[in-house]
């Protein structure tokens, strides 16, 4: 039997046109073996949550650095929830206040978020010690 | 997971729910209960001709991706689509960014776009890819089409699960001469001259007429071959009734069942590939373990020697 890869729908939504993270992140996480579907800039949340179903993702990381966080993180998770794929986890990035990071996390917005900085040491590890135990389980 | 559960989901996914057909593939994908996966879809499915778009990198095989989904759509058919980009040799990660040209159909239900990677074994990639083709029919996806950079051996390997193989060539860029190094003329049934808004399509159309004429003319088919632009949108309509007209000419001539066939032959092949290597590996460590033979080291007698031993000996 075959390990199952991790596959991650890295995505931008809005108008925000910095991209420059989501593409730092997209090389990240390809060079830590997993499997980076990048879907570009100007995504609805509706467009990242159906591609993030077709795909078959564990993981949605979106990168906002347009300030629109707070409406961003939450919507995203309704979808997810109004689709039955809750399972799928959240995580983001961007130039979010401590304070918005604090509120979003607590409130189950989502499962983690990186700000400017962030190593891919900490980001990886982060993903590998959520997903490879819950990977294990369904093989 | 219990078969029942898995039959379950087998089930959600004949009826047309995107999460358990998502799902599906990727359990053949990572080859959990792929063989009890793939005899209950197999059993459904097998009708739907596949499209293959191949070519090289930035050629615009997405994007005519796209624009032929819109024409399907306006005809109110669900379109299935499976993109494969190469994955790194070294990590076996990958960036799939197929997607970013097909944003327009991201979120139409009747479209599913699925993005693979190659996961770096050669003939396993191709077996994966057809299967992923039939789970996608099996969930009522009636237009399959197939994206793969028209690179290599593989990618070649790959696009023999299609019925009508489209080559996307853009002018100016020497790309003919590249195509028909990496051996894609042979397997192409309709060229694309893409990106006809810039200068030169007209004159790489022209060359690869000439290379069909030094062909001969004796081939039942001979590939036509259509100028695009997805920016001006011109050329796509036409491109849409080379591919009908393919896919007719394959089910009259018997073509069509030909090309099954092989594929078929092919795919036992493989299936059998998987087995013998694993026992060549238990051979050959028998071997090392028992005996000094490994000492001398003419590799044609040793091959011999092994294979009488296994296949011919009591
Ligand atoms: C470079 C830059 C630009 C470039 C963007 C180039 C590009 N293609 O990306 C240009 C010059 C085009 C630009 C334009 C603008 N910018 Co600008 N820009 C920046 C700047 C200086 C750096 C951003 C960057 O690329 N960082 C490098 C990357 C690697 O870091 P990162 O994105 O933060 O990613 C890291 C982490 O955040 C995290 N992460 C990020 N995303 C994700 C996702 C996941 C899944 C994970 C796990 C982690 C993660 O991990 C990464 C690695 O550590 C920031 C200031 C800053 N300090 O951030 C302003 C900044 C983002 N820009 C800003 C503004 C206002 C603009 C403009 C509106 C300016 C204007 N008035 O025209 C325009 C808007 C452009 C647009 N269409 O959206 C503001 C945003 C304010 C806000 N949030 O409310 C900032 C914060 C500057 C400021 N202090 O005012 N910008
Ligand atoms: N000028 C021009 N550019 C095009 C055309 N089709 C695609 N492109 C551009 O070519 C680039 C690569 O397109 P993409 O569809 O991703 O190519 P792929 O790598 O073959 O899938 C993108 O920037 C497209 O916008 C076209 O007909 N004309
Ligand atoms: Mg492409």
């Amino acid at each position: 039997m075959n390990k199952t890869r991790i596959r991650v729908l890295v995505g931008k939504p809005g108008l925000d046109g910095h991209d420059r993270g989501a593409k730092v992140i997209a090389r990240m996480l390809r060079d830590a073996g997993m499997e980076v579907i990048y879907s570009g800039l100007h995504q609805t949340p509706e467009q990242i949550v159906e591609a993030a179903i077709q795909e078959d993702v564990d993981l949605i990381g979106v990168s906002v650095l347009s300030g629109a966080h707070m409406t961003i993180f939450p919507r995203i998770k309704e979808l997810l929830k109004e689709q039955n794929a809750e399972d799928i986890l959240l995580m983001g990035g961007g130039t979010i206040p401590e304070e918005d990071i604090v509120s979003l996390i607590e409130a189950g917005h989502a499962e983690a978020l990186f700000t400017p900085g962030a190593t891919s040491t900490e980001i990886v590890s982060w993903i590998k010690s959520k997903l490879e135990s819950s990977k294990e389980d369904v093989v | 997971m219990s078969k029942e559960v898995l039959d379950q989901w087998i089930a959600r996914s004949f009826e047309q729910d995107r999460r358990a057909t998502a799902k599906l593939i990727s359990w053949v994908e990572d080859d959990i209960e792929r063989a009890h996966i793939m005899r209950s879809v197999l059993k459904k499915t097998g009708q739907k001709m596949v499209v293959g778009i191949t070519g090289p990198p930035g050629a615009g095989k997405s994007s005519l991706v796209e624009a032929l989904t819109k024409l399907y759509r306006a005809r109110d058919e669900r379109v299935g689509i499976v993109a494969v980009d190469p994955s790194s040799p070294y990590t076996g990660g990958a960036i799939l960014g197929d997607r970013i040209r097909m944003q327009a159909h991201g979120t139409d239900r009747d479209v599913f776009i699925r993005s693979m990677g190659t996961r770096g074994h050669l003939g396993g990639v191709t077996r994966s890819t057809s299967d992923v083709l039939r789970i996608l029919e099996g969930g009522g996806y009636g237009r399959l089409l197939l994206e793969t950079v028209g690179v290599g051996q593989s990618e070649l390997e790959i696009m023999q699960m299609a019925d009508t193989v489209v080559v996307v060539l853009n002018p100016g860029t020497g790309d003919g001469i590249q195509a028909i190094k990496a051996g894609i003329m042979e397997v192409a049934d309709v060229f694309v001259v893409n990106k006809a808004d810039l200068p030169g399509a007209d004159r790489m159309k022209n060359d690869i007429e000439m290379m069909l004429n030094l062909n001969g003319d004796t081939r039942p088919w001979r590939p036509p071959v259509v100028l695009t632009s997805v920016i001006t949108e011109t050329g796509v309509e036409s491109l849409y009734e080379k591919i009908e007209a393919h896919q007719c000419y394959m089910l009259e001539s018997g073509q069509r069942d030909e090309r099954r066939k092989e594929r078929l032959r092919q795919e036992v092949w493989r299936h059998w590939e998987d087995k013998m290597r694993a026992l060549y590996e238990i051979v050959w460590e028998e071997a090392r373990e028992e005996r000094v033979i490994l000492h001398q080291d003419d590799p044609y007698q040793l091959a011999q020697m092994l294979w009488e031993e296994r296949f011919k000996g009591g």
